[in-house]
Parts: structure tokens; sequence; C-alpha cells
């Protein structure tokens, strides 16, 4: 239990008609704490006396307090007559000055807003998310080509280009992230094998875990770890900081300084992800097969030379290149939407949190649909 | 203003602050009294808001004891109970971004009392008025008041609970003189109607002359002088003649006095 802040007497009110009036003595304490179980009563009398003339009897008050004052002045306030002088019988340090204090900031008969009906309501919101969607898709492209055009005009400026800030950021966001893509990507290989030995087995065909191994790793697992773990650490990390950024107007202190923010801060994060991509997603690959490699010879007693001759013999090279080419593609995607949402963020804490939660969603969604073209692409060349 | 035997709400005694080897109070002592207006005054980096902050409670000295309302604000247990009978302004508004003017308001109410929630909705009201916002603001966000509004919106939180004891961290920066001068107005009103205790930091020599009964400076590591501003001025501290006989100091005086 809390404390109590201060010892306070017990409230109490009574109500006698009197020469044509109502007399209302309050007594005790009418500090915030005493008043909620007197709030009913208090709407009770307030019913009851309507329009009638009041006074208020303050000898026998203790210590009242803005709160207090409220809640008595309501008792005889109405639509009718919503500000008004009350009339008192004795005298109290504060009471009346309280009361006139309340009674001249309170609104007594504020107009509701009109309800909405749910199918309304439900449409709206409906029609807005939609909207935003759709304004979301045309605006990442629209961020998109400018982000093109900054690069093309860097490109053609070569001493442009900040070098540090790429070289920064390919260690935060490459090189500390590779000890947790590998990691993940050794444990999926293994998972995949294991699946394999068990599932293959049953045919005889054990031996093709190998080849399950190889290709959906090659393929599929180290490139798609290395997006997923970039697109949840990297990414969210660019919208914190560049949001940040924007929350403390260095960005309007950037652009005053005729600095181009795309050029400062965005271009170095997407240079620096398309370069360390491909770098991650080689060692999740290699990971991937290690771990892979680890259960079939636990499991499958195959070595790791013939694991490594089978795979020579069976899984042409194509595959692995396969895999590589997607990198780029999802590290320029990623850190696009990490770096546009961090701009987006407003003056507000909340839109901060919105906007990383927006960034990860998006870069997750834009990761699994690119792989999906790709996969229909790869379907079409044969590969 | 001045009675014989004066309530002391807020007791510093030999407070000692330190960053690292970088001392910034040492054995610093001030008394406020119920029921005045005292004005924390002090070059950049005299510790203002630090002794706020160690006052608070928010901060824990490295020596001395601080006392409100006969509470040792450098427990948690001591502090239990005073929650309610101070407000804080801080020098932002700290307004949670999150809620509404409204809901900020609220959220005191919420937390510390067992009021029925339509009285509390009231109440909040209420205090919204009563820091000068129109009605309509408690449905809008911090994010979208101006400088002044968000002051008069963390105000009518601080009032939220009807504190005896109010802290204002530079109340008048950023507003402009005209708001600057109304916000002092609302602070002096809301201080006779309520008997509010106000400790407020200032730079603004207005407010000082305005409405604060005593000044306190700080310097040297202490409050240097804690007087009536008229006593202050007498004052033969170099740092004390400069800020106050200063440019922009003598043009406020000659104001205040003529």
């Amino acid at each position: 239990m809390r404390k109590q802040a201060r010892e306070t007497k017990p409230i109490d009110i009574s109500l006698i008609r009197e020469d044509g009036r109502v007399v209302l003595a309050p007594t005790g304490d009418w500090v915030t704490d005493n008043l909620a179980a007197m709030d009913k009563r208090l709407r009770a009398i307030e019913a009851k006396i309507g329009a009638e003339p009041a006074v208020f009897d303050v000898r026998a008050l203790g210590r009242i307090d803005l709160a207090g004052a409220f809640v008595l002045g309501r008792t005889v306030r109405s639509c009718s007559r919503p500000h008004m002088d009350f009339d008192f019988i004795g005298e109290h340090r504060s009471a009346q000055k309280l009361m006139a204090e309340a009674d001249a900031n309170s609104e007594v008969c504020p107009i509701p807003a009109a309800p909405r009906s749910l199918v309304q309501l439900v449409l709206v919101r409906s029609g807005r998310a939609v909207m935003r969607a759709l304004n979301e898709g045309v605006e990442t492209a629209a961020f998109f080509g400018q982000l093109l055009m900054t690069f093309g005009r860097v490109v053609t400026h070569p001493r442009r280009i900040r070098w540090n800030a790429i070289i920064n950021v390919a260690e935060e966001a490459g090189v500390n992230a590779l000890p947790i893509i590998a990691l993940l990507a050794f444990f999926i290989g293994a998972v995949v094998a294991f699946l394999g030995a068990n599932l293959l087995g049953r045919f005889g065909a054990s031996l093709f875990t190998v080849d399950l191994v190889a290709l959906a790793v090659l393929r599929e697992f180290g490139v798609m770890m290395m997006a997923l773990i970039l697109a949840g650490r990297s990414n969210s990390a660019f919208t914190a900081h560049i949001g940040a950024m924007k929350m403390r107007q260095e960005i309007d202190a950037m652009q005053v300084l005729g600095m181009d923010t795309f050029e400062v801060l965005v271009l170095p994060r997407v240079i620096a992800c398309i370069i360390m991509a491909p770098v991650l997603a080689f060692a999740a690959t290699m990971a991937g097969l290690v771990g892979g490699g680890l259960v079939t010879w636990a499991v499958l007693d195959v070595s790791p030379t013939l694991f490594v001759t089978r795979m020579q013999e069976n899984i042409p090279l194509i595959h692995f290149w396969v895999g590589i080419a997607k990198a780029p593609v999802f590290a320029l995607a990623i850190s696009t939407i990490g770096c546009r949402q961090g701009l987006l963020v407003e003056s507000n804490v909340q839109s901060l949190g919105e906007r990383t939660t927006a960034s990860v969603v998006q870069a997750l969604f834009t990761v699994i649909f690119i792989d999906a073209v790709f996969a229909m692409i790869y379907l079409e060349l044969d590969w | 203003m001045n009675g014989s035997t004066r309530e002391t709400v807020i007791e510093v005694r030999n407070l000692t602050n330190a960053f690292g080897t970088h001392v910034v109070h040492k054995n610093l002592d001030l008394d406020v009294y119920r029921g005045e207006v005292i004005g924390l005054v002090g070059g950049s980096g005299t510790g203002k808001s630090v002794l706020m902050n160690t006052i608070l409670g928010l901060r824990s000295p490295q020596g001395g004891s601080v006392t409100v309302l006969g509470h040792d604000t450098q427990s948690a247990r001591g502090r239990q109970g005073l929650e309610s009978r101070w407000g804080v302004l801080f020098q932002n508004g700290a307004l949670f971004s999150s809620l509404t003017v409204k809901e900020n308001v609220l959220l005191p109410l919420r937390e510390h009392t067992r009021l029925p929630e339509k009285l509390m909705s009231e109440l909040a009201d209420m205090k919204i008025i009563l820091a000068g916002l129109e009605p309509e603001a408690g449905a809008k966000r911090p994010s979208e008041l101006s400088g002044g509004m968000l002051k008069r919106a963390a105000l009518a939180r601080a009032l939220a609970l009807d504190p005896e004891l109010l802290f204002f961290d530079e109340p008048t920066s950023g507003l402009d003189p005209i708001s600057a001068a109304a916000f002092d107005d609302l602070i002096a009103q809301l201080q006779s109607t309520l008997d509010l205790t106000v400790f407020m930091i200032t730079h603004d020599l207005d407010s000082l002359y305005a409405i604060c009964d005593r000044v306190a400076v700080l310097a040297d590591k202490k409050v240097e002088i804690v007087a009536p501003i008229a006593e202050v001025l007498q004052s033969d501290h170099p740092w004390i003649r400069s800020y106050f006989h200063g440019k922009r100091g003598r043009g406020i005086q000659a104001e205040a006095v003529g």
C-alpha cells in the first residue's frame, strides 16, 4: 500500500433546506485523495438541487484543494447556470477563493462529439491503410530514384565519395555482424542436414543429404540468413540513428550548411552494405556448409573429404553464383528502406518507434519478395 | 509575507555535489519557506539544475542532506507520499510524447488516486483551462503544440494532484517576451490563489523582478546570497554586480524602480 501523503480527516456533507434555500455543509478535509467515495453522492445532490438557490456553510470545513473546490461547486452548477457567484455562510481560509477559481476554469456543458458507427470506423481505417501502403510504395520508388541520381552525381565526382563514412558503416554493419550471421547459418545448415538424413534415409538415398545441404545453403539459406540479420540488425540501426539526428535537427543543420543528406548519410550506408553483403553472404554460406557437413559426418558417417568430393562432382558452381548474386540486391533494398524510414522520423519519440518498426517490417517483406522474384527468374533461365 | 515563525518547506544542509574531481556545490545551505516564490539564478555551469535535481531526489549528492516537506528525498522510501504534494515543470516540458495533453494530465491522477474516471476527466479539463489552454488543446499531442502551449500543458500536468510545492526549470526560456510575461502572470496568479510555494530556476530578469519574493544566487559553489531582490542588488559580489547591473540588468531595473 502506498503511504498516505498526509493525515487527512474524512469528509462528509450535509444538506438541509432552510428559508427556501439549500444549505450545503461540507466537513473534513476536501482534498484530492479523499474525494473518491464522495463523487457519486455529490452527483446525486447535484440532481436533487437542480436550479434551487444554494449556499455553502464552510464553518466546519477543514482543508480544501482545487479538486475539492471543483466537486463542491459542481453540485450547484448546471447547464442553465454555468458560472455563478457562490454564497457562503461563515469564513474559510481558502474555500471561497478556490471555488471561484475552479468555477472560472470549468467548461460545464461540453458539446459531445458525433459518434461514428462501427462499420464506418472499419471502412475509414482500412481505406486509410490501403492508401498508406500505396503511398509507401510510390514514395520508396521516388526515394530510390533520388538515390540513383545522387549516386550518378557522386560517381562523376569521385572526390565526393565519403570513404570514412563508408568504412565506418562497413565495420559496424558488416564486420560486427559477421559472428552472428555465421553462427545462425551454421545452425541452419545443420538443421537442413538433419532433415535430409532423416527423410532421404527412408528411401535409402541418405548420401543425397550432401546434395540437399549444398543446394539449399548455396542457393538460399546462406544469402537469406545474411539478409535477415542485415534487415533486423543494421537496418533498424540506420533508422534509429538517422531518426535521432532528425529529431535533434541535425538534418536541418546539414541542409542549411549546404550538405546533401543523401550524399552524407544515405549513400555511404548503401554503398557499404552493397560491398559487405556478398562478403557476409559468402561467410554465411561457408558456415552453413560446415554445419551441414558436421551433421552428415556425425549422423551418416560421411567424412568431410567425401562431402567435398561429392559436392564437387554433383553441384555445379553456378549454384554458388545464383546465391551470391542476390546479396547486393538485398543489401540495396534493405539499406534504402532503413535510411528512408530514418529520414521520415518526426520530432516526437513515438514516430521514432513507429518508423523503426516499419523499417524492419518493410525490409523483411522486401527481402522475401525479391527472393521470390529471383526464384522465378532463375526458373526461366533454368539455372 | 514576513511572519515571525515561517514553516520551512525545503531544507538543504551542507550539500556537496561533484562530478569526478569537478566540485559543483560545496557545503551549500538553502531554506525555502512556505508560500514564497524563490528564484534561483547563477551563471552557466554553477549547478542550478544539479541543485534542483538533487532536491527532487533525481541525483544523489556526495554529501549533505535535503528535506522537502519533512521527507528525506535521497531515498525512494523517503520520497514516498511526496509525489502528490509537489509538481515539477521541466525545462522542455517533458510531456510524454505518446500521450495527448489530457492523457498527460490524467496520468498522475490515475497513478495516485482512486477517483472515478469521469471525475478525473473533469478535473483534468479544469487543470488544462487553469493553465491557460483552450479545452480543445487536450486532444492534441505534445508534438503539435507551440513552445508556449507546451509549457502550459506541462504546468497542467504539474498541477494535476493539487501540489503545495512547484518546481520550475527556466519556465520562460524559449518564449517570446509577451508569452513570457503572460506565463509569469499565470505563475503569480496560481501561486496566490492556490497558496503554492514556488522554486524556480530562471535567467529571466523580468521574472525575478515580477514574481520572486526572494532571489538565491549560486556562485562560488554555494548560495552566495538569498534575499529579496532589493537587497541582492546591494551586493558587492562581482558576478551579482555584472548580472544585475550589466547592460541587460540596468534597463529592467530602471523600469522596475521607476
